[in-house]
C-alpha cells in the first residue's frame, strides 16, 4: 500500500475493491490481453530506471485503452511529467519515498501539459478521453 | 541556421529551472545520489576522474559566432580557459563545479544552446554531415531532419530511461561524412527515381562489441521518418536487455533476435504509431526547413586569391590540404585544424574560439561546424577571402595544414581525464604527430585516418581508423594494440587486429614501421594507405610490425 499521486497532489486511493489488472514491467507487449470491460490497470515496476513502463503505457493508450492507468513503484517526482505524458493517470509510490519527496515536489510537475515537444509533433496524444488535442 | 521558436525558449527556461531545483534537492538529500545521477546525466553532467565534466550539445555540429563566443566566455569564467570538441560534434568542459552548472546552463540558454541529452540512457544529441548545405555531392540538406529529430527526442516521455544510450546520425550525401553505420540508427538520404527518402541503418556502434549498422529499411519515405524512428526505439526500449549494460545497446538486441525479427516488430509498431502523428510533424518540418536557406553568396574577383596562392607556399599548402570543394565554385569549405602537432586533439582555447567566431562573422556568413574528427569548419568562405582568413587564423596558431593526414588524429580523452580509461591516448597522439612532423613525411603519406581509444569502449573510433590504436591495461602497464583497415565512410568496415600490443615506448616506432612499409608497398603516390592495405592484405604490414617474429622465417 503506497501513496497515490495525481495532478492535485497526494490523494486517497479511490480504487477500493475494484478488480484491477496487474501488469509487470517486463510483460511482452504483444501479450497484454486487455478484456473489453477492463477499467483499472496497474503497471508494477521495482526500479525507477525501468523505463519500460512509459512505453507500455503509451502502447495501451494507442491500442484504445481508456480506463484508469496507474504506475506503481519507486518513481521519483522528476518522472511524473513523463508518466502523465505517456498515458498514466496516477502514480503509486512507497511511503518512505513519499516522506523524502513530499507533495510539493510532485505538484511542481503537475503542469506536465506545458513545454511538451510532442504536442507540436503529433495530432493525437495517447489518451483522447482525458487529454487535450 | 535554426532559430529557437518561443516554444523552444520556454522549454529551455523551464528545463534549466528544473535542473537548478534538482541540484538543490540533491544537496538537501531529497534526491539520493542514485536518483540524481540519471537526472544530471540527461543534462550533460558527468563525474570524471578528477572533476565534473559538462558536455554541451552542438546539434548536428552547427553553430554561429555568438554561440562560439559564449563557449569561449564559459571556458574562461567557469573552466580553465579551454574546451574540448568531441567525436559527436559536441564540446566538453572538463573542470566545472557542480554549484556553477545551473549558471552555465543559463549562459548557454542566452545563445540558444543547452546540454540536454548529451549523456544518459536517452536519445543523444543528433549528429550530421558537417558539410551540410555546402558539400558539392549533397542530395538534400540533412540539418532540417536532424533538427526535427532533436525536437522530437527532446524530453520524449517514453525515452528518458532506456536500456542504454541511443545515438542517431544523418547524412545527406552519398559520401558518408557522418559515420552513419557506427550509430544505433544511421540515416542516409537517397534518391529512388525522382523520390527522395532515407536508407535506414540500425545496430551500428563501436565500443567493446563493434558492429557495422545493418540496413533495416532500404527506402523510407521522408514523411515516415519520426514514426519509424519512434517505432525502432519503442521496440528496443521494451526488448533491449536491462540485465547487463554491455549487452543493452540495440546492436546486441538486433544480433540476439535477428534482423528479420526486429524488422517485423518495427513494422508492427510503426503501423500502431504512424496515425498518431497525423501530419503535424510535416508542418513543423516545413517551418524548420525555412531556417536552412542557403546564405546570400557574394560575388568577388578571385585575382588576389590566385596571386596569394601562387606566391605564398604556406598558404598554398593550407589551401591544398584544408579546403574542400564547395557547391558554389567561387566558394570554399575551410577546415580549421585543432590538431597542431604536439597539442591535445580537439582542444581550443577561449582566445582561439573568439578568433574563429570573428572570422565566421566577418568572412563565413556567420556559420561554423564541428566535425566529428574534432576540427572546426567554416562551411561558406568566398575564395577571395581565404588569404584574410588564413592571416587571421595565423594569429591564433590555427593554420596547421594537416586535415585528413596522419597527424589529424582522433583521440579520446583517455586516462588524462576519463574514469573509464585504461591507458593514455592524448600523449600517444601528440608523440605520433610530432614524430611524423620531424620526419617531414606526412604530406607524402597522404590521406590516412589514425584513431586512438584509451579503453575498450572505443570513444576514439579506433575500430574505423585506417590505423587504429587501442590502449589497454596489462597488469598495471599500458599496452597498445593496433588494428588495420578500418573505414568510417560509406564502405564502413571494422579494422582487424594486427597482433600483440606494444608498450608506450614501442608504439611510436611500430606506427613508423607500419607507415614506412606502406610507402614501400604502395603502387603509386595516389594509392592511399587504406587502398594499399586492401590490395596487399595484412601480411606485409604484420611483417613490418613484428620483424623479430618473422626473422626466423626470413633467414630459412
Amino acid at each position: 500500500m503506497g501513496i497515490i499521486i495525481n495532478d492535485t497532489g497526494f490523494i486517497v486511493d479511490k480504487w477500493g475493491s475494484v478488480s484491477v489488472l496487474e501488469i509487470a514491467s517486463d510483460v511482452d507487449p504483444n501479450h497484454m490481453d486487455i478484456l473489453a470491460d477492463c477499467q483499472y490497470i496497474r503497471i508494477n515496476f521495482s526500479n525507477f530506471t525501468d523505463g519500460r513502463i512509459f512505453s507500455l503505457a503509451r502502447l495501451l493508450r494507442l491500442r484504445g485503452y481508456s480506463g484508469a492507468l496507474r504506475a506503481a513503484g519507486p518513481m521519483i517526482s522528476d518522472q511524473y511529467a513523463m508518466a502523465r505524458r505517456a498515458g498514466f493517470d496516477e502514480v503509486e509510490i512507497p511511503i518512505d519515498l513519499a516522506l523524502r519527496q513530499p507533495e510539493n515536489d510532485w505538484l511542481a510537475r503537475a503542469n506536465w501539459q506545458t513545454n511538451d515537444y510532442q504536442t507540436n509533433l503529433r495530432a493525437t496524444v495517447n489518451n483522447p478521453s482525458k487529454r487535450r488535442g | 541556421m535554426y532559430h529557437y521558436s518561443e516554444f523552444d525558449a520556454d522549454f529551455l527556461t523551464a528545463r534549466n529551472r528544473q535542473f537548478r531545483d534538482q541540484v538543490a534537492r540533491r544537496i538537501t538529500g531529497a534526491l539520493s545520489e542514485d536518483e540524481f545521477k540519471p537526472l544530471r546525466l540527461m543534462n550533460g553532467l558527468y563525474l570524471q576522474l578528477h572533476a565534473y565534466m559538462l558536455r554541451v550539445a552542438v546539434p548536428y555540429g552547427t553553430l554561429n559566432s555568438a554561440q562560439m563566443d559564449q563557449l569561449a566566455m564559459i571556458a574562461e569564467r567557469w573552466d580553465k580557459g579551454y574546451g574540448h570538441f568531441t567525436t559527436r560534434q559536441n564540446i566538453q568542459f572538463n573542470w566545472p563545479k557542480l554549484q556553477d552548472v545551473p549558471d552555465i546552463l543559463d549562459a548557454l540558454e542566452k545563445v540558444q544552446m543547452h546540454a540536454v541529452q548529451t549523456s544518459g540512457n536517452t536519445v543523444r544529441n543528433v549528429t550530421a554531415d558537417p558539410l551540410a548545405g555546402a558539400a558539392a555531392d549533397e542530395i538534400e540538406d540533412p540539418r532540417p531532419y536532424a533538427e526535427l529529430i532533436r525536437q522530437w527526442s527532446t524530453d520524449h516521455p517514453e525515452f528518458q530511461f532506456m536500456p542504454r544510450k541511443f545515438k542517431i546520425a544523418v547524412s545527406g550525401s552519398p559520401q558518408d561524412r557522418a559515420v552513419t553505420k557506427a550509430h544505433d540508427i544511421g540515416l542516409r538520404v537517397i534518391k529512388r527515381g525522382s523520390e527522395i527518402g532515407f536508407e535506414v541503418f540500425v545496430g551500428g556502434g563501436l565500443g567493446r562489441t563493434p558492429m557495422i549498422g545493418k540496413t533495416l529499411c532500404e527506402f523510407l519515405p521522408k514523411s515516415d521518418l519520426l514514426p519509424y524512428i519512434e517505432a525502432i526505439i519503442s521496440v528496443w526500449n521494451l526488448l533491449g536487455r536491462r540485465d547487463n549494460k554491455y549487452k543493452s545497446r540495440i546492436k546486441v538486441t538486433v544480433h540476439e533476435h535477428g534482423l528479420d525479427e526486429i524488422q517485423h516488430r518495427v513494422a508492427e509498431r510503426f503501423a500502431e504509431i504512424k496515425p498518431s502523428f497525423g501530419g503535424l510533424d510535416q508542418s513543423l518540418l516545413a517551418r524548420v526547413k525555412a531556417c536552412f536557406e542557403p546564405p546570400n553568396f557574394k560575388s568577388m574577383n578571385l585575382k588576389s586569391f590566385e596571386a596569394t596562392y601562387a606566391k605564398d607556399s604556406s598558404f598554398r599548402s593550407w589551401v591544398d590540404i584544408n579546403i574542400t570543394t564547395h557547391r558554389n565554385p567561387n566558394y570554399a569549405i575551410a577546415e580549421i585544424s585543432l590538431k597542431a602537432h604536439g597539442q591535445t586533439p580537439g582542444d581550443a582555447s577561449s582566445s582561439q574560439m573568439r578568433i574563429i567566431a570573428q572570422i565566421a562573422r566577418r568572412y563565413g556568413h556567420d556559420e561554423l561546424r564541428i566535425n566529428h574528427t574534432q576540427n572546426v569548419i567554416l562551411p561558406h568562405v568566398h575564395k577571395a577571402d581565404l588569404p584574410a582568413v588564413y592571416e587571421a587564423l595565423q594569429i591564433a596558431n590555427l593554420t596547421t595544414a594537416n586535415i585528413g593526414l596522419i597527424s589529424d588524429i582522433i583521440a579520446c580523452p583517455g586516462m588524462d581525464y576519463c574514469a573509464l580509461a585504461t591507458a593514455r591516448s592524448i600523449p600517444i597522439a601528440q608523440r605520433i604527430a610530432l614524430r611524423f612532423k620531424e620526419l617531414k613525411l606526412e604530406h607524402d603519406i597522404g590521406p590516412l585516418k589514425l584513431k586512438i581509444s584509451g579503453c575498450i569502449n572505443g570513444c576514439g573510433h579506433h575500430h574505423v581508423g585506417h590505423i587504429g590504436i587501442l590502449g589497454l591495461d596489462r597488469a598495471g602497464v599500458e599496452n597498445y594494440q593496433i588494428t588495420l583497415g578500418g573505414d568510417e565512410g560509406e564502405a564502413a568496415a571494422l579494422g582487424v587486429r594486427a597482433g600483440p600490443g606494444f608498450s608506450t615506448d614501442e608504439i611510436i616506432p611500430a606506427i613508423e614501421r607500419l607507415v614506412m612499409a606502406y610507402l614501400q608497398l604502395r603502387k603509386n603516390p595516389q594509392e592511399i594507405f587504406l587502398q594499399t592495405y586492401r590490395r596487399v592484405g595484412l601480411a606485409p604490414f604484420k611483417a613490418a610490425l613484428y620483424p623479430a617474429a618473422n626473422a626466423p622465417k626470413d633467414t630459412v
